[in-house]
């Protein structure tokens, strides 16, 4: 219903709405647009063709988007903890993080997740065109488990860090190094990263189960070094396990929450 | 002339003064252009491993371009000037009727808030992430201090030339009342043609000229290649020259768009 305001009010506005559109659209278009750049000048980066990149790309950006889509606004939050205005959310009777996900909901998001599936979708033309993948019933299934555990794995990192927000109003930058930042490593193969940082984000930030371990199985790629073969299946339940953590975080934040107030 | 100074000095050290209460926001800022200046650094070193001397850099180079872009961004504005948020929501509310009255022009009023902002950024968000990234990567570094002198020069023109661009998308919220839209739209073309994502001597044929000759070449592109020790004599004067013209034809416009809304539209609100 909060969601449905925001819309309403978006639609007010209706030149800047389409621009805002416009402007999502095209936002990961030109995050796309350098590694064309890229991959005019070379034929493979850290091994890996330029469908295989594609890939990568697509299914990150597809789960990002999503994530985007629902929990986009939480970042707003740390200033409605400031200014006091947070009050409001307490006293209506729904959840307070879907009222905190749905304020200012942006219908303009969509732009994220229509540019991440159509070059999903491009790049699976690709693989087949090249017949780069030698595609099994288990890597079909695979796809959308991934997009979808990706999708819950990057809204329980951003559900995490707004709940940062309640101690630390202003430290919102912070969760953009592990959202925006994650979904820029993750289009990129784990190969032209050092080891160390690859292990970081299979073991601290569990960012590589959003597409990395599944779709190197998805390329026929071996896993990285000192990572079993198995987790590549293991998304949906680092999924669960980020839920769970981020459901903790945001309840210790909720209770810690003192009004300022003004 | 001297109080107009006066006051104008008083208004950029306000900028500044009010930009270094937001610690936890610089603390977090830093942070996450560290994060960023590792993930284009691996991506770089990819990319100039496959192709060396790419656009007439070497890795080294190409390492300094990445960390000073991350450096620059919150001084250059180029995801965004810092202010233009607040100036459209003072448009939109209508306090900027108040604004007007004063005995200030509105525009030197923002442009010296900005130098203060610009310059606190430069020392909370510009030096350290360097300073991480030089611990890690191998990166070129200015010659000698005559040319951190020039880069500081072309830095300030960089951040004139930023807020005469972010000014222009500001004043256009006094006929689209919401400015999101064109904010994001600059946004976005502040992200590309400045060569954050790519430096623009990369960019190939007829699309790399275009980008060098826009305004945005000036935010990064022009102080990157200072730094780098590109322009030396003439050709510097002449990087510089390219910065200025930008800055004087941007503000003007931006003077101009000002007395036209000034003039023409109704101000919202009681």
């Amino acid at each position: 219903m909060v969601a449905a305001m925001w819309i309403r009010s978006t639609l007010t506005y209706r030149a800047s709405f389409a621009l805002t559109l416009l402007s999502n659209l095209v936002v990961t278009f030109f995050d796309l647009v350098v590694i064309l750049l890229m991959f005019g000048q070379v034929r493979a980066l850290g091994g890996f063709s330029f469908p295989e990149v594609a890939f990568l790309y697509g299914t990150t950006a597809t789960s990002f988007g999503l994530a985007d889509l629902v929990m986009g606004s939480l970042p707003r939050m740390g200033k409605r903890v400031r200014d006091g205005s947070f009050d409001t959310f307490l006293l209506r009777p729904a959840p307070v993080l879907a009222q905190v996900a749905a304020d200012r909901f942006g219908l303009r998001r969509l732009g994220r997740v229509t540019q991440g599936l159509i070059v999903l979708i491009w790049s699976l033309v690709l693989l087949a065109q090249s017949s780069l993948v030698a595609w099994t019933p288990l890597k079909v299934l695979l796809v959308p488990v991934m997009l979808v555990s990706g999708a819950v794995i990057f809204g329980a990192v951003m559900v995490i860090g707004a709940s940062v927000l309640f101690w630390a109003q202003d430290a919102a930058e912070v969760t953009n190094s592990f959202t925006y930042g994650g979904n820029n490593l993750l289009q990129f193969p784990p190969t032209i990263f050092a080891q160390d940082l690859v292990r970081g984000v299979v073991y601290v930030v569990p960012l590589a189960f959003v597409n990395w371990l599944p779709a190197l199985y998805v390329l026929g790629r071996p896993a990285p070094d000192g990572v079993p073969a198995g987790a590549a299946f293991a998304s949906p339940l680092v999924a669960g396990v980020c839920c769970a953590v981020a459901g903790l975080a945001w309840r210790t934040g909720l209770r810690a929450y003192r009004s300022t107030g003004s | 002339m001297g109080h107009v100074l006066r006051l104008y000095g008083t208004v950029a050290a306000g900028g500044f003064r009010r930009h270094a209460t937001y610690r936890v926001a610089t603390a977090a800022g830093v942070f996450t252009n560290t994060v960023f200046g590792f993930i284009l650094s691996y991506t770089y070193m990819a990319l100039w491993d496959a192709r060396p001397a790419l656009g007439g850099y070497t890795q080294a180079d190409a390492l300094a371009y990445v960390w000073l872009g991350q450096g620059l961004i919150t001084v250059c504005g180029l995801m965004g000037g810092g202010f233009e948020d607040e100036l459209i929501e003072r448009i939109r509310t209508g306090d900027i009727a108040v604004d007007l009255y004063r005995p200030a022009d509105l525009q030197a009023w923002w442009f010296s808030a900005n130098l203060g902002r610009s310059a606190y950024q430069l020392l909370g968000r510009g030096v350290l992430p360097m300073l991480f990234g030089s611990l890690v990567f191998d990166f070129t570094l200015p010659a000698g201090p005559g040319t951190w002198l020039a880069f500081l020069l072309a830095v300030t023109l960089g951040s004139i030339v930023s807020f005469a661009l972010w000014y222009l998308v500001a004043m256009s919220a006094f006929w689209l009342l919401d400015g999101q839209g064109v904010v994001q739209v600059a946004w976005l073309g502040g992200l590309f043609f400045s060569g954050m994502l790519l430096p623009l001597n990369v960019f190939p044929g007829t699309l790399g000229e275009i980008a060098r000759l826009l305004p945005w070449a000036s935010l990064l592109q022009v102080p990157a290649d200072v730094y780098l020790g590109r322009y030396e004599g003439w050709a510097l004067l002449g990087a510089y020259a390219f910065q200025a013209c930008w800055a004087v034809v941007l503000l003007a416009a931006g003077r101009l768009v000002q007395t036209a809304a000034t003039r023409k539209v109704v101000v919202q609100g009681g």
